[in-house]
């Protein structure tokens, strides 16, 4: 039982595609953004597989978005597919980013700047929250909720230390989906 | 100049190893270096940088463009960011490689079944993080709230921040908000 493949993902659109979502990063969320292109309009990949590049790209060091946009990059491409991903997720912003130094550097300041960018930057969360409540749910059964529990308790409200949390909690969650799966046969 | 692009490289290399969970845990380190050790700003204009980098688009770690940009120009400015981000990328490529090879196998279906829980658990403790990090009041929350509604439904998130920017922008002329 094979589901069709995905529609393969040119280099080009990569690029593209990655460019835009950089660009429109504002003040993170990022995860968000290549959620709503990279699986629900484009399906070049699946659930399940994104979410696993959501973790891995958490776990490992280097900028999270970074690291996700690599991920998916490689998964749909190989090599290749990551640097146009990680040329897309980082160079305009690069430029725009020196852009604004150029611009401070004459003297400018960004006075009430931070006000409106707080805003933008609850909109950016708020496309977060949108993936991660989505992602839950499909979630089936009662154990992926009590991990999903754990992992915000102590992460997000205790503010423990993540890799610490996640070296107990994923094992733990891969050996919950392993026992299901052999329950169901 | 050399010498600077090459003390750049050896300043964010191995900070891009350690970068866990992206940029909150090495700004403290990034600023201790370029500002005490290296001399390349003063403290104030590290905050300066700091507040530019969280204005632009892109990840906040970007401000190792900025770092470079202030002590050696442009050429400092790539020399940041490759510093910074093709460590941890190669690290990221090599396991993302190595998951692949093990192409749509019974196993790798349970790992990425168990990787799914802890991932929303994750994205779920960033906003919650971020939230608190930007001392967000009930504005802020509740426009999260609006807009998640909203994007839920399938609102595009491009007119959701256009909204939210015009919005804010006329709150603070109006002078509802802001300092």
């Amino acid at each position: 039982m094979r589901e069709p493949d995905p529609p393969q993902a040119r280099l080009l659109d990569i690029l593209r595609v990655f460019s835009s979502m950089g660009l429109a990063s504002f003040g993170g969320g990022l995860a968000g953004w290549m959620h709503r292109e990279v699986v629900e309009r484009r399906r070049w990949m699946s659930e399940e597989g994104f979410l696993a590049g959501v973790a891995l790209g958490q776990v490992l060091p280097g900028a999270n978005s970074v690291n996700l946009a690599l991920y998916v990059g490689q998964q749909l491409r190989g090599v290749p597919g990551a640097a146009m991903a990680f040329l897309g997720i980082l160079g305009p912003p690069f430029l725009v980013i020196l852009g604004l130094a150029l611009v401070y550097a004459w003297g400018m300041g960004a006075a009430g700047f931070g006000v409106v960018l707080g805003g933008v930057a609850a909109a950016g969360l708020a496309n977060s929250l949108t993936t991660g409540l989505r992602a839950a749910r499909r979630l089936r059964g009662a154990w992926p909720w009590v991990v999903v529990g754990i992992t915000f308790l102590a992460i997000g409200l205790l503010r423990w230390p993540m890799i610490p949390v996640v070296t107990v909690l994923i094992p733990a969650s891969i050996g919950l989906a392993w026992a299901e799966g052999r329950a169901r046969g | 100049m050399a010498e600077r692009l090459f003390a750049l490289l050896l300043v964010f290399a191995p900070l891009s190893l350690v970068s866990l969970g992206g940029g909150p845990s090495i700004f403290a380190e990034m600023q201790r270096q370029s500002v005490e050790v290296h001399g390349w700003m003063t403290a104030g204009q590290f905050t300066d940088l700091f507040a530019i980098s969280r204005a632009a688009p892109g990840p906040g770690t970007l401000i190792c463009a900025l770092v470079g940009w202030q002590a050696a120009g442009f050429a400092g400015a790539l020399a940041g960011a490759l510093g910074l981000y093709v460590p941890s990328s190669c690290l990221l490529l090599a396991i993302g490689h190595w998951w692949q090879r093990r192409g749509d196998s019974p196993m790798r279906r349970v790992i990425e079944r168990g990787l799914a829980p802890v991932a929303v658990g994750l994205i779920f403790a960033g906003v919650h993080t971020l939230l608190q990090a930007d001392g967000a009041g009930w504005l802020e929350v509740a426009t999260l709230l609006v807009c998640t509604i909203a994007l839920l439904r399938g609102a595009s998130p491009y007119a959701v921040m256009a909204v939210v920017a015009l919005l804010y922008a006329g709150l603070q002329q109006a002078g509802a908000i802001g300092r």
